[in-house]
């Protein structure tokens, strides 16, 4: 790992240095600068769901004002819905009501609503790609940490808070200070077995959960321009793990190829303009940065988290840290951790035995994990004290599944396919798992009862959760793979 | 929102590195649709035993009647995780209006400041003076002058605020009067 600081964040640049992708976009986007203060900042997609947007349509209502710009806001159900029987009014009374006001909020406020029923419904990071309405050069916002994933595409895009979304509502604008920059490059081609959810983990694993607090963090190098569009929302969910902004990566022929066609896409000349305004979104081979790293793709293995948090991870073949070897940031949080996880300082974590299997979330809940899990569990079972859940993370996902026959290997694999939502990501649903039980998750928190309040969590990507759902332990998926 | 300037209290510390959103206030509590009641459920898991209000531990700062007061100190990077708002208001219910630690994650930091809440950020060095001080060490907190002190022992040091922002909380507007008063702007913004 290099890092070099080549950039003093204070300092005025002159005329003629180039510019990063992220300032590209910030400049095009600021409405007007407050002296000594923050910048204000246009909106070009708001995206809202049932948990954050309550309060704010209640501070709308009371200041007597509607949403300014609603077909620039985009609704869905997904937090707080259950993955089952969807068909049927919401047993759980608060999330019932929670779901019926999102409902009341968007048709007062003529906002356009993909809820339960819809054939658009989904986790609000997965459906905003996939319909085409996230693409490159916007701003996005939504009250929702994991919007960092829409960066994928070469957008500033990034989680605010619900006064954060009544503004939005109330003037398509934000306050905010710019951040400092920083790209962290992956050069080299990855080994078998080994994902963009491992790459992710992985820089975790270097920089720490707060590594990259106070930045926007730019993904650039050959392994990350050899992943496909899925994959690459995959490292930048996770770029506010490291404490990030947002994350972003350089539009090119995957991104476009990506957008073309899908429902909200540009056509035809529209899209000519567009495509020739998103070939200008990259870093100048000038630009600089105020952090950089530099990491080797083949230096990374499949990758499991051990702790309570998402810069806890290591290599599937080695040992848990101790308090000597472990980085400054865990130190003083490694024995609570392990205390918590049930774990020991510098024993293997391959062949931790596991009770449950997840696999879902903003992170990896995609059509491509889907049949990245399916191809890998054809023809095998799942260890028969273990239970598997697959939550896809659309309506258009899970019919995609179907239609491919994914449903049937996951079936005959003794796993359980459910209806799309955020689902044991964050346990706002039923989807819990039972406190001391042992969960691998291709979700992006191991937060203490993040899962359900005891539960334990170990985060690691489609592949290497599928070889623990078939063996019932922590399992090298290398070892598995012909 | 309320305005702040000076406060003089008592604190509460949770000497935790990394705490995050979850901690703060678990997902089961975000059912609401108001602002209001997420005080009692401020960590709510480190709080209680199994979820059980009857069974309290007895270790953890909040429940212990030695510490009170209206800041909350705590260890480095508070606040990560998740962007949910519900984490300062269930510290501003709770009857917090400074945070104090040594760093702290953006989206809370923003979340905090739009709800009349104080996150000082102090060194390293001077937080772990804060956490060695006795239960009944006041601290004072002065917005103006963008000071904090212990105030046993007059030990002092100056921390950062936009300049936006302290105007925002000496006052109590908060940036939607703002944003609203430049409509004009944004549509000619948007025209362009």
């Amino acid at each position: 790992m290099d890092t070099k600081n080549n950039k003093d964040s204070s300092e005025n640049f002159p005329l003629g240095v180039g510019s990063t992708l992220f300032e590209k976009i910030w400049e095009q986007h600021i409405v007007k600068t407050i002296d000594n203060g923050p910048s204000v900042l246009y909106i070009d997609r708001h995206f809202i769901h049932e948990v954050t947007s309550p309060q704010a349509f209640t501070g709308l209502n009371k200041r007597g004002i509607k949403v300014l710009r609603p077909k620039q806001t985009i609704a869905t159900a997904d937090h707080n819905v259950p993955t089952l029987n969807q068909h049927l009014p919401i047993k759980e009374e608060l999330s019932r009501k929670q779901v019926e006001a999102l409902i009341q909020n968007c048709a007062e406020h003529g906002i356009e609503l993909y809820g339960l029923g819809h054939p658009f419904q989904g986790i609000v990071h997965v459906i905003g790609p996939e319909l085409g309405i996230t693409q490159p050069g916007m701003t996005i916002v939504c009250g929702d940490s994991h919007t960092s994933t829409h960066g994928a595409f070469g957008a500033i895009a990034f989680g605010i808070g619900t006064s954060e979304v009544e503004m939005v509502f109330a003037s398509q604008c934000l306050l905010q200070s710019k951040p400092k920059l920083m790209r962290i490059n992956v050069d080299g081609i990855l080994n078998k077995g080994v994902v963009s959810k491992d790459i992710v983990l992985y820089i975790l694993s270097k920089i720490t959960a707060s590594g990259a607090t106070g930045y926007a963090v730019e993904f650039a190098g050959s392994a990350i321009r050899s992943l496909s569009m899925e994959a690459r929302m995959t490292i930048c969910n996770m770029s506010i793990e490291m404490g990030g902004r947002c994350g972003l990566i350089a539009p090119d022929e995957t991104t476009f190829n990506y957008i073309k066609g899908r429902e909200f896409a540009p056509q035809g000349e529209a899209l000519e303009r567009k495509l020739a305004e998103w070939k200008q979104l990259f870093s100048d081979s000038d630009a600089t940065f105020d952090k950089e790293y530099h990491f080797d793709a083949d230096g990374i293995e499949p990758m499991i988290t051990y702790g309570t948090n998402p810069g806890m991870g290591i290599g599937v073949s080695e040992k848990i840290p101790t308090a000597e070897t472990i980085n400054e940031n865990d130190k003083s949080g490694l024995s609570k951790s392990l205390a918590y996880m049930g774990l020991q300082q510098g024993a293997a974590i391959k062949g931790q035995k596991i009770d449950y299997v997840f696999i879902g979330s903003c992170t990896n809940s995609r059509i491509e994990d889907l049949r990245m899990v399916a191809s890998f569990v054809k023809g095998k079972h799942k260890a028969d004290d273990v239970e598997v859940w697959i939550v896809p993370g659309s309506k258009q996902v899970e019919a995609q599944a179907i239609e491919e026959g994914i449903d049937k290997i996951f079936e005959e694999a003794g796993f359980q396919l459910r209806q799309p939502g955020c689902s044991a990501c964050l346990g706002m649903n039923e989807d819990k798992i039972p406190a001391g039980k042992y969960c691998i998750s291709t979700s992006n928190r191991n937060f203490e009862g993040r899962q359900g309040a005891g539960a334990r969590t170990l985060l690691a990507s489609p592949l290497t959760a599928a070889a623990a759902a078939i063996t019932g332990f922590v399992t090298d998926v290398r070892e598995l793979l012909n | 929102m309320k305005a702040i300037n000076t406060i003089t209290s008592r604190f509460v510390p949770i000497n935790i590195e990394n705490i995050d959103t979850d901690q703060i206030i678990p997902a089961r509590f975000l059912k609401a649709t108001t602002k209001d009641g997420f005080g009692k459920n401020l960590f709510r898991d480190w709080r209680y035993y199994n979820d059980d209000e009857s069974k309290t531990r007895a270790d953890f700062p909040l429940n212990m009647s030695q510490f009170d007061g209206e800041i909350l100190v705590a260890g480095k990077n508070f606040g990560c995780g998740s962007s949910r708002e519900h984490a300062a208001w269930s510290i501003l219910d709770a009857g917090f209006r400074v945070v104090v630690s040594s760093f702290y994650a953006d989206i809370f930091k923003n979340n905090a400041l739009n709800n009349g809440v104080l996150p000082v950020q102090v060194s390293d060095a001077f937080l772990q003076r804060i956490f060695l001080q006795d239960n009944n060490t006041e601290l004072t907190v002065d917005l103006e002058n963008q000071t904090i002190t212990i105030n046993s022992t007059g030990e002092q040091e100056h921390f950062d605020i936009s300049s936006y922002k302290k105007t925002c909380l000496l006052n109590g507007y908060d940036d939607i009067d703002y944003l609203l008063s430049i409509k004009k702007d944004i549509e000619v913004f948007e025209a362009s």
